[in-house]
């Protein structure tokens, strides 16, 4: 892929908002399941 | 007595436990590492598709995630399997590990196919038979979660869990051959192990890559959340 | 074995025939459930057409599950159901017994039912025999899978709707192979593959259920 800088990375082709909105979701899910399981370890630790 | 493995050395919850904790960590870093590398081909290395522009990369989450999804639950199965056939708990409490972990990758895997569809087939959702067995899936992976919240007693949720995944299993060979049953709307399967892929090599890494990512992603979370059931039940 | 199976459907049909307002209840459900659609949707008479067994399935996959949660319910609270697990017949043997008497009183009835519906939708009467045998293969897979069901959440608290999550899910293959194969001769196509799949599932389902059930009966009581 050819660099065409930040602001044609965001856009993805006019698609950004699908291409981000899955990689978002992602993100959080899985920042979301590490959270609960820390708060998890930690509440079956005390 | 020669070499004899000791099978069951590990079986215990208090033997397992520090193992569980060094396993989780390497397979946290190497998430991580393979997360980046497949990110990296992802974006900067694959190109784009002739035909679907930029929205195809996509694929490298929903492939993988779905990939998980239906591969996480037979290890769910499987566990159940073991801690039903053996009475091991420490199986079962892996079982009930893996499972939220699941459907978290089922929910993925129809986000993000809804947000792929919608610009390549014009709709977020369409009834065709891989999104909906999909969406089964995830009501298989909910129903072990709710069935197990329902039971007070440790045992018999571990049991009653182990029946219920057993008997789901059979749904995920009918998502696995849905599109050869079906003729259907969805993209029939580009990878597969006895046909070369029909896609550029460097989009097959990525792929790979981030598959092997979610994989040990998976373990860790498992293998984290299993320690948790451990000391719960301690 | 062949007493005691007797004997267990047997007895079911005569608590059922005693209570005839339980069957009677599940046969409304189904009734009011198809009347309610055209009620939502609208009546234009080709869109029923084209719904009717998708609709009438749907209805009956409903209403053979509200009378699931009966079927062990009255043995669990009164002890029979403990010395059934304690008898001398094998109790995959009772299971299977007490799931064709569940389909004796739930499922069968709704086969006989279902061309009124069919009526109401004006389905055409060539599709009826389609829709007839596809519910008479499909009902029993769906008692013997709900019975799965209805043995693992029994006792529990939030049971019916727990039920429902648990089986619905597995109920969805023999929903799409029936709506599917009267949907298929709605076509004009022939409905024999989703026929001969729905009766492969019969034949398995038959053959497996009993043990899971008499495995989740177990793990229940004790």
């Amino acid at each position: 892929m050819t660099w065409g800088g930040w602001s044609e990375f965001w856009a993805m082709g006019g698609y950004g908002f699908y291409v981000w909105g899955s990689y978002a979701v992602t993100g959080a899910g899985i920042a979301l399941e590490i959270h609960f399981l820390r708060r998890r370890a930690r509440e079956a630790k005390a | 007595m020669s070499a004899a493995i000791k099978w069951f050395w590990f079986a215990s919850p208090q033997t397992f436990f520090p193992l569980a904790g060094t396993l989780a960590r390497a397979c946290w870093i190497g998430a991580a590492l393979l997360a980046a590398a497949g990110l990296y081909v992802g974006f900067f290395v694959a190109p784009t598709d002739a035909q679907q522009g930029e929205a195809y990369r996509i694929i490298f989450i929903h492939v993988p995630a779905a990939w998980m999804s239906m591969f996480l639950y037979v290890v769910m199965a499987f566990w159940a399997a073991i801690g039903l056939a053996f009475n091991t708990r420490l199986s079962s409490m892996m079982a009930s590990a893996v499972a939220p972990t699941g459907a978290l990758f089922t929910f993925i895997a129809l986000w993000t196919g809804a947000l792929w569809g919608r610009p390549t087939w014009g709709a977020y959702w369409v009834w065709d038979a891989r999104l909906t067995s999909e969406l089964i899936l995830l009501f298989l992976y909910l129903g072990f979660m709710a069935l197990q919240a329902a039971i007070d007693d440790p045992r018999r949720a571990d049991r009653a869990g182990a029946l219920l995944a057993i008997v789901g299993v059979v749904n995920v060979p009918i998502i696995y051959y849905s599109v050869t049953w079906w003729n259907t709307l969805h993209q029939g399967a580009s990878v597969s192990l006895t046909r070369a892929p029909s896609m550029a090599s460097t989009m097959l890494t990525g792929m790979l890559l981030m598959a092997l990512a979610f994989w040990l992603y998976s373990i860790a979370a498992s293998l984290a959340r299993v320690r948790c059931i451990i000391l719960e039940r301690a | 074995m062949i007493a005691a199976a007797r004997c267990i459907v047997t007895r079911d049909l005569l608590l059922a025939l005693r209570r005839p307002s339980d069957v009677g209840t599940a046969l409304l459900f189904f009734v009011i459930v198809a009347s309610l659609f055209p009620l939502g949707i609208g009546a234009e008479p080709d869109l029923l057409r084209a719904v009717a067994p998708g609709v009438i399935w749907v209805a009956a996959l409903l209403s053979s599950m509200l009378s699931l949660a009966r079927l062990f319910a009255a043995d669990h609270a009164d002890g029979t159901l403990e010395q059934m697990l304690l008898g001398a017949a094998p109790l995959g043997v009772v299971a299977a017994a007490k799931v064709l008497a569940h389909w004796l009183i739930s499922g069968l009835p709704l086969v006989a039912i279902a061309p009124l519906i069919a009526l109401q939708y004006d389905l055409p009467a060539s599709l009826y025999g389609t829709l007839a045998v596809s519910l008479l293969l499909g009902t029993p897979v769906l008692s013997l899978i709900g019975a799965i069901g209805a043995a693992l959440t029994l006792g529990l608290r939030g049971g019916g709707v727990l039920l429902s999550l648990l089986v619905l899910p597995l109920y969805v293959p023999v929903l799409i192979m029936g709506a599917g194969s009267v949907d298929m001769a709605a076509a004009g196509l022939s409905p024999q593959g989703q026929l001969q799949l729905l009766a492969a599932l019969l034949v398995v389902a038959a053959a497996f259920a009993p043990w899971a059930i008499a495995a989740a009966l177990r793990i229940s009581t004790e």
